[in-house]
């Protein structure tokens, strides 16, 4: 079985990061795994995307044309891809920045107001691991044993406050 | 009695230069210094392209040869896969000065532990006397067949003074080599520019003025007069940075003067300076405008 | 859990490097490969090693003949442009015979181009790149576990035969994380007799050097070159050959491309029509002998490519012109997607594979 996630928004969302978080998970049980962003000139601001694939056998191409699940962080990312997502996929919307609704009917759709939640948390840069969160909890692929040894994979033993911070925001979105 | 004879530094291959020539003498000074620094089996030369291209061919260390005016940066990576080994590099006015000005700039910059012998001799010699950065204004090449012409192409670079505005290099000196007395200063210069890097201070360039009687059109004798009626006056001797020393030319303009810093100059006290500002630096206009070129 | 880590290709290459024994590396900052500088940067000065940032892509690539003068393992990295700007040095590096290892992660051009992914300096790496007669071994890899293993066997390639060798990578590869795994076994590199080291007073002295201004000396070193070239052509071509045993129509393809292209032939395989794929891993020396065994059975050939037709050229030598052979291609930092291939693939197909 191959799933392919696509996480869009704009650069500095942290959207590379909750893909890389996927991934090493992904890694962790043993499974295939791509990871590939898309890069420009612009640092901050521009639009930033990230497609993971996670499969039971060998990634062919790293990159999604179809993918099954889309976290979309801004409405540019939802207009541009909301077609493009798999019939019977699902999409994820942060509807703090997204006002529109989705308007496609053969997808699973939720809308979370996450970057509303991390603000009300106090960690309002972490608006992507709650939509994470609750990306995991709609797909059934929570497992808090490797999504901890994931997190620590990809936060410095140094940042432990990060971690707790980034495992904190992903239950909230768990909750959802 | 001390018997002259050819440096062990140099192999027995015989020079292609052309008869009145000066690059003979000078690799014999870099040879020289080789030898007396007890240093051939742990040096590593870079020739250039240019008259010199087969400079690997004249010294007993081992060398290579770079491309074009990229010598510098050779020297760089040799320097830095064997920091044990002495490093110098050889090369001509337009190598150094013209296709090869940024690795200059920034090996200077870098205060790369390396020794650069630059020979201007302001032409072009192996491809037949076309213009070189560093050719005088009116100078008569085959690309300035009416006389270099500032509107046209500029003025000619001075590549001490330009580097000695760097903080980067340790050492940087101009010497001639058309007399007995100005050969055993320049003798001095290269000697010192390889103890500098055995001592690890750092970056050491010194620029030979040097003769080209085919190129130029004149006699030998000639050639060695017009370095200098033509050359010491647009491109005075003599140093301008020797950060041990204490010595910063680009940062005080003339004051390396003998009368007003003796005690800093390099050569103080010495006759090689000649009355001449030891460092004719002139970033601070006014000062050098009398002083230096004044001097003359 | 594996003992694997997710990394990216471009910092792949760099740890691979370092775990080659390269101790030096000389570079210039370039989008997309910047991150390959930045790992060496970050790890050198810890091992004992060096990292310096050059003034332009030129002085680096002259650093590089510098130390690979000295004897040293060395790597430079790159993108497209800055590859142009290298040559010159590649030339040099490799008239001298000089093993040292260029990284380019391509990117579309010509002129600045752009930043994202492309195949188009294919002829470039291939042919030589700079000026004269001369190769270097090219090698290009498709994944982050290749872009590791890749980079090794370059450095003991560049070693074995005394010459350039470049990894011929791209945006994505570069790019991309996958997990990889460091479990390599290392060989020592070679002596190296001819180095610049310093005679030490003990041998006469080494010259490293690409003049020859008599004609005679140059020709012999450049015959002498190419039987060096001939028998890396027939010892060192390497290939993956998926679904390519049966197949009717075969697609050609290298990195990136290679990695959709494995899609499509999987998906062309599901619709009933007998496709594979042979996916060069040396570009030079190109596997053509593996082609033209194909030309048996297959009855077309698909080169597929971020580039406007220069793979193809290639596919067209290696199979004598037995078969014809198709482009499917994009460009500019575009890259194929795997309904694309397949509809060359169908498109053939339907034409009775003619």
């Amino acid at each position: 079985m191959t799933t392919e996630y696509l996480f869009a928004g704009f650069g500095g969302q942290g959207l590379l990061f909750s893909g890389k978080v996927l991934a090493y998970k992904a890694l962790i049980e043993d499974k295939f795994v791509s990871w590939l962003p898309s890069y420009g000139p612009e640092m901050r601001g521009g639009t930033a995307n990230c497609s993971v694939i996670i499969s039971d056998s060998p990634v062919g191409a790293p990159i999604i044309t179809n993918p099954d699940v889309l976290v979309a962080m801004n409405l540019p990312s939802l207009d541009k891809y909301e077609n493009a997502v798999k019939k019977g996929g699902m999409i994820i919307v942060d509807s703090s920045l997204i006002e529109r609704k989705v308007k496609r009917d053969d997808v699973s759709v939720f809308y979370v107001p996450a970057t509303d939640m991390a603000s009300k948390s106090g960690s309002p840069t972490l608006a992507n691991m709650i939509l994470f969160g609750k990306m995991l909890k709609e797909t059934g692929t929570l497992n808090e044993e490797t999504l901890n040894a994931a997190l620590g994979k990809c936060i410095s033993a140094r940042h432990k406050d990060m971690f707790d911070l980034n495992l904190n925001a992903v239950k909230i979105g768990c909750a959802e | 009695m001390t018997v002259f004879k050819k440096p062990h530094a140099l192999t027995d291959a015989p020079f292609h230069y052309c008869p009145g020539c000066t690059h003979g003498i000078i690799h014999r000074l870099v040879a020289q210094a080789i030898d007396e620094l007890g240093i051939e089996g742990k040096t590593v030369g870079v020739a250039p392209v240019g008259c010199s291209v087969m400079a690997y061919d004249y010294f007993s260390c081992d060398m290579t040869e770079a491309a074009h005016g990229r010598a510098p940066a050779v020297a760089t990576g040799l320097k830095r896969a064997n920091p044990e080994n002495i490093v110098f590099t050889y090369q001509g006015d337009g190598d150094l000065a013209s296709i090869g000005t940024a690795e200059t700039v920034h090996a200077a910059a870098r205060n790369e532990n390396i020794t650069v012998i630059f020979i201007n001799n302001a032409i072009y010699g192996m491809t037949g006397g076309q213009m070189a950065p560093t050719s005088l204004v009116g100078q008569v090449t085959q690309t300035s067949p009416y006389g270099r012409d500032p509107a046209l192409c500029g003025y000619p670079v001075k590549i001490c003074e330009m580097l000695s505005e760097l903080e980067g290099p340790e050492y940087l000196e101009r010497v001639a080599v058309n007399s007995v007395k100005n050969v055993n200063a320049a003798y001095k210069a290269i000697k010192k520019a390889f103890q500098n890097q055995i001592e690890g201070r750092g970056f050491s360039l010194v620029e030979v003025l040097s003769a080209c009687p085919t190129n130029w059109g004149k006699t030998p004798s000639e050639s060695l007069k017009w370095i200098d009626s033509a050359m010491i006056p647009y491109y005075p001797l003599g140093v301008y940075k020797d950060r041990s020393a204490g010595i910063f030319g680009g940062k005080t303009g003339g004051a390396c003067d003998r009368s007003e810093s003796a005690e800093k100059c390099a050569c103080s006290g010495k006759a090689d300076c000649g009355g001449r500002p030891v460092n004719a630096g002139s970033s601070n206009g006014s000062d050098c405008g009398k002083n230096a070129c004044g001097a003359k | 859990m594996s003992d694997k880590v997710l990394m990216k290709g471009n910092e792949a290459i760099a740890e691979a490097a370092i775990m080659a024994g390269c101790r030096h590396y000389f570079g210039y900052p370039i989008t997309p490969q910047t991150e390959i500088a930045a790992y060496m940067a970050r790890r050198m000065p810890k091992i004992g090693g060096t990292f310096l940032q050059a003034e332009s892509e030129v002085a680096a690539i002259n650093m590089v003949y510098g130390a690979a003068s000295a004897g040293v393992r060395v790597m430079t990295s790159s993108s497209s442009p800055g590859i142009s700007l290298k040559s010159e040095g590649i030339s040099y590096l490799a008239g001298a015979d000089l093993p040292a290892v260029i990284v380019n992660a391509q990117r579309g051009g010509p002129g600045l181009g752009g930043i994202q992914p492309s195949q188009s300096d294919y002829f470039q790496a291939t042919r030589g790149g700079g000026h004269g007669d001369y190769h270097m071994i090219v090698l290009a890899p498709a994944s982050v576990q290749e872009m590791a293993s890749l980079t090794i066997k370059a450095f003991d390639l560049a070693d074995k035969w005394r010459t350039p060798c470049m990894i011929l990578a791209d945006g994505t590869t570069g790019q991309m994380m996958e997990p990889v795994s460091f479990d390599f076994d290392i060989a020592p590199a070679p002596e190296k007799p001819w180095a610049l080291t310093g005679t030490q007073g003990k041998r006469a002295h080494n010259i490293t050097n690409s003049l020859y201004l008599s004609p005679e000396e140059l020709e012999t070193h450049n015959f002498n070159r190419f039987k060096k070239y001939d028998e890396i052509m027939k010892t060192e071509p390497i290939a993956e050959e998926y679904k390519a045993d049966d197949a009717d129509i075969i697609l050609v393809a290298f990195g990136i491309a290679s990695r959709v292209s494995k899609n499509a032939v999987d998906e062309a395989r599901g619709a009933g029509i007998k496709a594979g794929l042979i996916r060069p891993i040396t570009l030079w020396p190109f596997p053509s002998d593996i082609l033209f065994k194909h030309t048996e059975h297959a009855r077309h050939f698909i080169s597929v490519e971020l580039s406007m037709g220069q793979l193809i050229e290639d596919v067209m030598l290696s199979t004598r012109c037995r078969r014809p052979v198709t482009l499917c291609n994009r460009a500019g930092g575009m890259i194929p997607v795997p309904s694309q291939i397949l509809q060359a693939i169908q498109n053939v197909a339907a034409n009775g594979g003619n």
